[in-house]
C-alpha cells in the first residue's frame, strides 16, 4: 500500500480547480484513497493496490479533477506513429518473453521533473511490478539510441557495458555480484543461463532487464527532450497497462507519445494502445447491488465523472485503468460518483433466526461456574514457546513449531494451556494470595484426519495458588463443575511429571480424556520462580461437550 | 456527641482502660494496673484518642541503667577508688591487690587508670611493683567524686536530668566494660479530654457483646443483650471475587448484538490452508500480503489438503471462471495454496461457511469473533494475536444500503452515534469500504475496521450463484481500549492481577 507525496501546488495544477483545504480533504477522502494529511503544502496519501495509475502527480490529479466535476469524461491520449522499430528475438522468449515500448518527445525535464518521473517508475517497480518481478521499467534518453533496437537474450558473461552509477565498464555476472542493484534484484536472474538485454543497432547495451540501465544512454538529464520506455515482464497486458500508465503521464506533463512496431517472431504489435476497451453492464445488475434506481442519462453522467465514456451503451474503460475484470469493478466506481456519504442506512426486513454455537454457550456456563468459585479469568495468546511448554513444565511435550516466527517467545502453537497460567503466576507472586485463575484458549497437535493436519480442540485450564492449595481441592472443582452437567468421570492415577507423583489423576468420560489435575511439583514451581504451592488442571472443554451431547 | 451511645460503642479494651485513666495517665501503669498486654492497652489507647476521649503523648526518653559490673560497683565502689584508698605509704601492688580483693585484670586496669590521672607514682624494687601516692592522689583518696556520687543514685536514671559533670562521667563510665548502658524509651502518657471525662463517667453496662454467636441464640440471654456499637463509617479493607476478563466481557456483548439481529455463530480452525484464508477469497497469488513478513506459516505439518472446489476457485483466479470476469489471469499454482498457516482474519470463516450454504438456506447472516494471527512484533500499537468481529449478510435481495444499516446499528450499540463509509480497497469485496465512527469525546473520525461486498469472483465458486454477500471486518482490541483508557495494546493481555481485580465491568 504505497504511501505517496504530491505537492500541493503542482498537483492543483495539474486538476485545474484550487479547491478549499476542508473541502479538498473531504473530496480526497471520498474518491477513494486514504488521505494521511495536507501539510506545508504536501499532501500524503495512502493509494490503494489496485489503482496504480493514480501513483503519479498526473494521474491521481486526472482521476480528482473528473471527480469533483472539472475535466469529466473519457480522456483521449493520441499517439503519432514514429516508423521505429523494437525487434523481439526468440532467444529472450524461454528468460523474459515480452515488451511494450513507445517514444515520447518534447518533453521539459528539470530537477523536479526528472525526479516525479523517477518516483513513478519506481512506485510502478514496488507495486504494480511485484518488486520487478513481474515489471521492470526502462527510460532512457532516446537521442542517445541508434535505432532498430532489439530486446534478446545473451549470456551474462557476454554483455558488457558501464552500468548507471558504476566508474566502468561490467559484465551482467559482475554487475549481479559487484553492483549495488545487482545484488538487490539478481535473484529474479537466478538460475538463467541467460540474460534478457536491450540493443541498439550498434550493438550497445541499453540495459539488463529487471536490473538495470547503461551509464551511457540510461540517464536523463536535463537536456533530454526524447525518450525511449519500455516495460518488460511474463504478462503481455500487464506490460501494456503500465506502459500506458507512464505514457498518459509524460504526456500530460506536455509530451508527445510516439508508436512504435514491435516485431515478435511470431507478430508484429504496434505500441501503445490507447483504445478504450469495451465492457458491457447490466444496469439492473448494477441497480440492485448498489440499492439505487441510477437511470440511463444518469449513468453517462456518473460514468464521466469517474473517468469512463459510454457510447453506444458500452462503458468505455480508459487505457490506463488495470483493476476493470468485471462490471462490479464499475459499479464501485458508480458508488462513489454518487457519494458513499449518500447511500441511506437501511435494515432490510428480513427475519432470520439467532443461534449462538453451542460450544461457546457451554464455555460460558463453565465459565460463570468457575467465577462462583472465586476464579479470576485471564486472557492468554495462543501462541508460546518450547522453553514454557516443555522445559519449565519439567516435559517433554512437543508442540507445533511455527516456520517463520519473527519473535522467539511466540514461535510455537500451544499444545496445552496450564503454561499460561504459571506465566500470569510468575508475574504476579508479589500480589495477595490466594491467586485463582482460569483461561480459555486452544490447544493444537498433529492429526492426519484433518485437512490441515492439526487438530484444534478448546481447552481450559485452571491454578488455584495459595498455603493450603492440595489435590482434594482440585478434585473438588472438577467435580463441582460435572456435578452441573449431571456427568461422572472415571478417576485414575496417573504419572505426569509436572505434577507431584502419587498427587495427581486422569479423569476420562466415556472412555475419552477429560482432565489431567494435580498438585504442581515443587521443581516446577521453582522453575516459575514461584514460592506458594499451586494445583493445576488441564480441562477438555470438548469431551464435556461430546458427553452432554451424547445424552440430550 | 451523644456520649451514651459513644459509650455504647467502646470495646470490652476501651472499658476497661478508660475508668483507670482517671487514675493515671502513665502508660506502664496502666499496664500493671489493668492486668493487660501491652499491646492491648495501646490499641484501646489508640481507639479511644481516635474517638478524642484522650490525647495521647509520646515522649522519647534516655534511660541509664546498670549493667553487671555497674551493680557490683554500686555496692562495693569503684575498683580505682578502692584501690587509690589501699595505698598507705609504700605498698607493692601484689598487697594492695590482697587487701582490696581486686583480680589482677582490675588491678592492671586501675594501675593504668591512677597512673593517666597523676594520682600514683611507681617504681621497680626488684620483682615486684611499688606504688605510692602524688600529693594530687593524696587529696583525691580524701575526696568524693562525681562517678561515685552518681553510683550511689537509684537507677534507670533519666539522662535529661543529669547535670552536665554527671553526663561527662556517664559518657566515661559507659567506655568501660558492662558498667553502664543506656535505652531509648517511648514513654507514653494518655490524658483524658473533657469528653474523656464525660464518658467515663456515663454507666457502661457489662453484657454489652461483641459478637451474635450461635451459643448466644441458644441460650436465654438473647432477648437482654445488646451489642457494642460500630463505627460504621470507617474503611473496610477491599475483597476480590471472581471474575471474567474483560475482553471476554466485551465479547460477550459484542456477540448479543449480532444474535439480537438474527445472526447466526460461525466457528472453525485457527490453522488454515492459504486456500481458504486467501484464494478462495480471490487474493491473487502474488500479492504482498502473502509474504513471510505478513504471514504465520507452519514448519510441521507445512502443507495441507485442498477441497473439491479448489478447481472452481482456480478457473477463477486464471481466467474469471464462468462469470464473464477476467479473473487474474496468471496461473494457479496449489502448491501455493495448500500451504498451512495461522488464519490473517476471520473471513475465512465466512469463505467457508458461504461454501456450505445452498440456496434454501439464504437469505442467511453470520457473524464470528475469534482470534487472528500477523506476523509482526509485540509492540504498543501491534499484536502478532488479536480478535476480529466478523459479518456477513448472503441475500439475494442486500445491496450497499444495507451494509451501512447494519454497520451503523453495531456502532449504535456499542456507544458510538455516528458512523461513516468511505472508499477503500480489499482484494476479495468491490465496492470495498472504510467504516469511521465519530468519537465523542476525541471529536474526530476514528476508524475502526473495514467492509464491503464480496466479489462475485468470490461468491460464485462457493455458492455457485453471484449472490450479494454482505461482509465486515472490526478490531475489538481498539474499541476496548478506548472504553478502558489503554494506551498500549499489550496491556488487555498482560494479565495483572492487580488490574483484573480492580478494573471496572465492561458496562454495557
Amino acid at each position: 500500500m504505497p504511501t505517496v507525496h504530491f505537492n500541493k501546488d503542482v498537483f492543483e495544477r495539474y486538476v485545474g480547480k484550487k479547491l478549499p483545504i476542508e473541502e479538498l480533504k473531504d473530496r480526497i477522502s471520498f474518491l477513494g484513497t486514504d488521505l494521511e494529511g495536507i501539510e506545508d503544502n504536501i499532501i500524503t496519501v495512502e493509494v490503494f493496490p489496485n489503482r496504480p495509475d493514480m501513483l503519479s502527480v498526473q494521474g491521481f490529479a486526472r482521476a480528482f479533477s473528473s471527480f469533483i466535476g472539472n475535466e469529466t469524461g473519457f480522456k483521449e491520449y493520441k499517439s503519432t506513429p514514429s516508423h521505429e522499430k523494437v525487434i523481439i528475438e526468440k532467444e529472450v522468449h524461454s528468460v523474459r518473453p515480452y515488451t511494450s515500448c513507445a517514444i515520447v518527445r518534447g518533453m521539459k525535464f528539470n530537477d523536479e521533473t526528472i525526479k516525479e518521473v523517477i518516483d513513478i517508475q519506481e512506485k510502478l517497480h514496488i507495486t504494480y511490478g511485484r518488486s520487478r518481478k513481474k515489471v521492470a521499467i526502462g527510460i532512457y534518453p532516446f537521442e542517445k539510441i541508434k535505432t532498430p533496437i532489439r530486446f534478446t537474450a545473451m549470456k551474462p558473461e557476454d554483455i558488457v557495458f558501464r552500468p548507471l552509477d558504476a566508474n566502468k565498464e561490467m559484465n551482467a555476472r559482475e554487475i549481479l555480484e559487484q553492483h549495488p542493484t545487482g545484488q538487490a534484484y539478481g535473484h529474479l536472474l537466478e538460475g538463467k543461463k541467460m540474460f534478457p538485454v536491450f540493443l541498439d543497432a550498434d550493438n550497445k547495451v541499453l540495459s539488463v532487464p529487471p536490473i538495470i540501465n547503461s551509464e551511457e544512454t540510461g540517464r536523463i538529464t536535463e537536456k533530454t527532450t526524447d525518450v525511449f520506455v519500455e516495460c518488460s515482464g511474463f504478462e503481455y497486458e500487464l506490460l501494456s497497462k503500465c506502459l500506458n500508465m507512464i505514457l498518459t503521464a509524460m504526456a500530460d506533463m506536455g509530451g508527445h507519445v510516439y508508436s512504435m512496431q514491435l516485431e515478435y517472431p511470431d507478430k508484429t504489435i504496434t505500441n501503445p494502445d490507447f483504445e478504450p476497451t469495451e465492457l458491457d453492464i447490466d444496469l439492473a445488475y448494477v441497480n440492485k447491488r448498489l440499492g439505487l434506481d441510477i437511470k440511463e442519462k444518469e449513468l453517462k453522467h456518473l460514468l464521466e465523472k469517474m473517468g469512463y465514456g459510454h457510447k453506444n451503451g458500452k462503458v468505455l474503460v480508459p487505457c490506463y485503468r488495470a483493476d476493470i475484470l468485471y462490471q462490479i469493478d464499475v459499479a464501485e466506481d458508480l458508488a462513489i460518483a454518487h457519494g458513499f456519504e449518500n447511500f441511506e442506512e437501511t435494515i432490510p426486513n428480513v427475519a432470520t433466526i439467532a443461534q449462538e454455537a453451542p460450544k461457546e454457550v457451554l464455555k460460558n456456563k463453565v465459565a460463570d461456574l468457575l467465577v462462583g468459585l472465586g476464579f479470576q479469568e485471564t486472557a492468554t495468546y495462543n501462541l508460546s514457546n518450547e522453553e514454557h511448554q516443555s522445559t519449565m513444565m519439567d516435559s517433554n511435550i512437543k508442540p507445533i513449531k511455527l516456520a517463520n516466527a519473527v519473535s522467539l517467545e511466540y514461535n510455537v502453537l500451544r499444545a496445552w494451556l496450564l503454561p499460561s497460567l504459571m506465566e500470569i503466576l510468575r508475574h504476579n507472586s508479589h500480589y495477595e494470595y490466594p491467586q485463582k485463575l482460569f483461561t480459555y484458549g486452544i490447544t493444537f497437535s498433529k492429526n492426519n484426519s484433518t485437512d490441515t493436519g492439526v487438530g484444534e480442540k478448546i481447552g481450559l485450564a485452571i491454578i488455584s495458588s495459595h498455603e493450603k492449595a492440595d489435590y482434594t481441592e482440585a478434585r473438588q472443582i472438577v467435580e463441582y463443575i460435572l456435578k452441573a452437567f449431571g456427568a461422572k468421570g472415571v478417576v485414575e492415577e496417573v504419572e505426569f511429571p509436572s505434577f507431584i507423583s502419587g498427587r495427581a489423576s486422569h479423569i476420562t468420560i466415556d472412555g475419552k480424556p477429560l482432565a489431567t489435575l494435580g498438585e504442581l511439583s515443587p521443581k516446577v514451581l521453582k522453575n516459575w520462580g514461584l514460592e506458594m504451592p499451586a494445583i493445576g488442571i488441564e480441562f477438555s472443554i470438548e469431551t464435556l461437550f461430546e458427553h452432554i451431547n451424547k445424552n440430550k | 456527641m451523644d456520649t451514651k451511645k459513644l459509650a455504647l460503642s467502646l470495646h470490652p479494651l476501651e472499658r476497661k482502660v478508660l475508668p483507670l485513666l482517671k487514675k493515671t495517665s502513665k502508660f506502664e501503669e496502666l499496664i500493671s494496673l489493668s492486668q493487660m498486654q501491652q499491646v492491648e492497652v495501646m490499641r484501646a489507647l489508640q481507639w479511644l484518642s481516635n474517638k478524642k476521649a484522650i490525647v495521647l503523648h509520646e515522649e522519647l526518653k534516655e534511660l541509664i541503667r546498670l549493667e553487671e559490673n555497674g551493680k557490683e560497683y554500686q555496692k562495693k565502689g569503684l575498683p580505682e577508688y578502692r584501690f587509690l584508698r589501699a595505698i598507705k605509704g609504700e605498698d607493692t601492688v601484689d598487697e594492695i591487690k590482697k587487701y582490696t580483693e581486686l583480680s589482677d585484670e582490675e588491678a592492671t586496669v586501675c594501675l593504668g587508670h591512677l597512673r593517666k590521672k597523676g594520682f600514683i607514682s611507681m617504681r621497680k624494687d626488684g620483682a615486684s611493683l611499688v606504688i605510692s601516692l602524688t600529693e594530687a592522689g593524696k587529696k583525691a583518696a580524701k575526696e568524693k567524686h562525681t562517678e561515685e556520687s552518681l553510683l550511689e543514685k537509684s537507677f534507670p536514671l533519666q539522662a535529661q536530668s543529669l547535670s552536665p559533670a554527671e553526663k561527662e562521667a556517664i559518657l566515661q563510665l559507659r567506655t568501660r566494660k558492662n558498667i553502664l548502658a543506656s535505652d531509648l524509651q517511648k514513654i507514653i502518657t494518655a490524658k483524658l479530654t473533657d469528653l474523656g471525662k464525660k464518658l467515663s463517667d456515663e454507666d457502661i453496662p457489662d453484657d454489652v457483646a461483641d459478637r451474635v454467636t450461635s451459643a448466644l441464640l441458644k441460650s436465654d440471654k438473647w432477648s437482654s443483650t445488646s451489642f457494642r456499637r460500630y463505627d460504621v463509617k470507617i474503611n473496610v479493607p477491599p475483597i476480590h471475587g471472581g471474575r471474567r476478563h474483560y475482553v471476554e466481557q466485551a465479547i460477550k456483548y459484542i456477540k448479543r448484538i449480532w444474535l439480537d439481529l438474527g445472526f447466526k455463530e460461525m466457528e472453525g480452525n485457527m490453522v488454515q490452508t492459504a486456500f481458504w484464508d486467501l484464494d478462495a477469497l480471490f487474493v491473487p497469488q502474488d500479492h504482498p500480503a502473502r509474504e513471510m513478513q505478513d504471514t504465520f506459516y507452519l514448519k510441521d505439518p507445512a502443507a495441507g489438503k485442498l477441497p473439491k472446489l479448489a478447481s472452481k476457485v482456480k478457473d477463477m483466479h486464471e481466467h474469471g471462471g464462468t462469470l464473464g470476469s477476467k479473473g487474474w489471469g496468471s496461473k494457479w499454482s496449489s502448491e501455493i495454496a495448500m500451504q498451512n498457516m495461522l488464519r490473517t482474519h476471520t473471513t475465512v470463516l465466512s469463505a467457508q461457511t458461504i461454501a456450505k450454504l445452498h440456496e434454501e438456506d439464504l437469505p442467511a447472516k453470520y457473524f464470528t469473533v475469534g482470534r487472528v494471527y500477523r506476523n509482526e512484533a509485540l509492540s504498543w500499537k501491534h499484536l502478532f494475536e488479536f480478535t476480529q468481529v466478523e459479518g456477513i449478510v448472503v441475500d439475494p435481495d442486500a445491496n450497499f444500503k444495507h451494509l451501512k444499516g447494519y454497520l451503523s446499528n453495531f456502532f449504535k450499540k456499542m456507544g458510538f452515534e455516528k458512523i461513516r463509509i468511505r472508499p477503500g480497497h480489499f482484494p476479495y469485496t468491490e465496492p470495498s469500504a472504510e467504516v469511521d465512527v465519530w468519537h465523542p469525546t476525541k471529536k474526530q473520525w476514528v476508524e475502526l475496521g473495514g467492509s464491503g461486498i464480496f466479489r462475485p469472483e468470490v461468491v460464485e465458486p462457493l455458492l455457485g450463484k453471484d449472490v450479494p454477500v454482505l461482509a465486515w471486518g472490526l478490531g475489538l482490541e481498539r474499541s476496548i481500549m478506548e472504553y478502558y483508557g489503554f494506551q498500549d495494546v499489550r496491556l488487555l493481555y498482560q494479565n495483572d492481577l492487580k488490574n483484573l481485580r480492580e478494573s471496572k465491568l465492561w458496562l454495557r
